[in-house]
């Protein structure tokens, strides 16, 4: 891997735009931030660290756990009086993390291979990020006895909702047609991600 | 109207909608999406439409960065094809995700239109469809808004206690990508949104406004998805929690479906944890969608509606407010036999 490849890799991202203009340090992304309030982390000083753009700290943040803890909700957006984004550039710092095979260095980074496995497979498997046969409740103890009681009798619940339930047409949780799941696939296959998730498999093999 | 103001109006479609489900809204308030379609078409009579051929937005995968940017753009592009070719113009997202996500895409397309093009090219390409965007792409809660006044004037109950007399106190709590991400796309802005507290006043109730009142639920995708990072997803609620507590609120609405689960479903957890809970006289908070609350007023009946699948029980607030319901039909199947009842703490009324 070329070092100097990061930061071009970072600059040429289409999202890189909206997302770094010029920052004055003030601080108010930290301030807002929900995960500065949990972590140990610091959105102001990673806009600094990009915009510094010296190629051996990005290569560091890139292979830390760092870029791992926002929680994408955006609240940095609104607040910023320059109109940067963090919460973007987090996105093009693990874009890029799992594009130079970084995100294995980390323990936060290799957990792609989890959401990978399953939100990913959900999307081609179902047509659903998330689908009421995926959501174990052994794995899910804080959704308590009424998601139990749902998952456990999930034909029946739903189907009180609506009788289309896992059946072809349009209707709550349909089942996605082979014709619609086979353009996703095909989509996941020409737009890279399935690339994507090559270098996640290999990388966390490694 | 002053200026400032006038930013945060936005321009939400009469009629003839495209609607796209919520991956979120499906799984955990199974009646919520229907029950919405059924308002706009039975009560205020709009024509709107569902194509079984539309998929997730794959919103979720985006924001775990399992993802890329192109692979949600293509995908997102190809409902919008499915759209134009069911001849509709204005699209409806139950979900605030993908609003959010719809949002910055178009933005997106705007500034770059050979991005625009690229992914046009990758739709034929993996799909043979015809690139198009919507004329007007609105959330479910922005026509819930648009139609408030109309909804009131029909509704069969009022937000009001029916022993006391007085409003009831809401919390409103705005998805964070619903105006965080576009601000000038949400009614109100993201520092006060209107979108929800138009629904709660226009139906009789009054807002309550407290300190964390825009803080994030706490979902945080990863911070939720991956099992051992849950304290930061549940840490946020609480801060959101604690905050509203001393203002003894009668129940909270959101128009995000993953916020309305974890508010719903942390009070759940924090009690068995901590021993504590948010709500007046020792009881936990109920929590309603917008689309729920809308179908309360007007008299649905809260079962049909999917009232069960909270975990935080419902009862308390159908009878402060004296909505009608028969409690030996909670747990019944669609021919009303009983399934079998999860195991539940019964809350009392004030």
């Amino acid at each position: 891997m070329n070092n100097l490849e990061i930061l071009r890799q970072i600059q040429t991202d289409p999202r890189y735009d909206e997302s770094c203009r010029s920052c004055l340090n003030c601080g108010v992304c930290t301030a807002i931030c929900p995960a500065a309030g949990y972590f140990d982390y610091d959105p102001r000083k990673i806009v600094n660290l990009v915009r510094e753009g010296d190629e051996t700290t990005l290569t560091e943040i890139i292979s830390s756990d760092l870029i791992w803890y926002c929680g994408q909700c955006m609240s940095c957006k609104p607040r910023c009086p320059r109109g940067n984004v963090p919460g973007i550039l987090i996105q093009i710092l693990r874009t890029v993390s799992i594009n130079t095979g970084l995100f294995a260095k980390s323990r936060l980074g290799r957990q792609q291979l989890l959401l990978k496995r399953t939100i990913g497979h959900n999307i081609l498997e179902t047509g659903y990020c998330i689908h009421p046969t995926r959501v174990d409740p052994a794995k899910h103890p804080e959704q308590g006895p009424v998601w139990e009681w749902m998952s456990t009798n999930a034909n029946q619940v739903y189907s009180r909702f609506d009788a289309g339930y896992d059946k072809e047409g349009p209707g709550l949780l349909r089942k996605i047609s082979p014709k619609a799941l086979g353009e996703l696939d095909r989509i996941f296959d020409v737009t890279g991600c399935k690339e994507l998730w090559r270098k996640i498999e290999d990388g966390a093999a490694k | 109207m002053k200026q400032y103001w006038k930013d945060y109006q936005k321009d939400i479609a009469d009629d003839n909608y495209f609607y796209v489900r919520s991956c979120i809204r499906q799984n955990f308030f199974p009646g919520a999406e229907n029950l919405f379609i059924d308002i706009l078409k039975n009560k205020l009579g709009k024509t709107v439409f569902e194509d079984a051929e539309h998929t997730t937005c794959t919103g979720i995968g985006y924001h775990t960065d399992v993802v890329p940017l192109e692979t949600t753009m293509t995908v997102i592009a190809r409902q919008f094809a499915l759209m134009k070719e069911k001849g509709y113009r204005n699209m409806i997202a139950s979900c605030v995700t993908s609003f959010g996500l719809y949002s910055e895409v178009l933005d997106m397309w705007k500034h770059q239109p050979e991005l625009r093009e690229k992914i046009a090219g990758y739709l034929m390409e993996a799909t043979g469809r015809t690139f198009v965007e919507p004329e007007n792409m609105v959330h479910a809660s922005d026509i819930l808004y648009k139609y408030r006044n109309e909804i009131a004037s029909i509704a069969k109950y009022k937000l009001i206690n029916k022993t006391t007399g007085e409003p009831l106190k809401v919390v409103d709590h705005i998805g964070c990508h619903y105006a965080k991400t576009f601000p000038e796309r949400g009614v109100g802005g993201s520092e006060f949104p209107q979108v929800l507290t138009g629904l709660i006043t226009a139906w009789g109730g009054q807002t309550v406004d407290y300190p964390e009142r825009r803080h994030c639920c706490g979902f945080g995708f990863r911070n939720y998805l991956v099992q051992p990072n849950r304290g930061y997803s549940i840490s946020q609620s609480k801060i959101k929690l604690e905050s509203m507590k001393p203002y003894e609120p009668d129940l909270i609405v959101a128009n995000c479906p993953g916020c309305s689960m974890f508010l719903d479903r942390w009070q759940y957890t924090l009690e068995e944890t901590e021993g504590t809970v948010y709500g007046a006289c020792g009881n936990k908070i109920p929590v309603f969608t917008h689309e729920e609350l809308a179908g309360l007023v007007l008299g649905y009946d809260p079962w049909e509606i999917g009232l069960q699948t909270h975990q935080v029980p419902v009862e308390g607030l159908l009878d402060k407010i004296g909505v009608e319901y028969n409690p030996g039909l909670k747990y019944t199947d669609r021919q009303g036999n009983l399934i079998g009842e999860p195991e539940m703490i019964n809350q009392h009324v004030c």
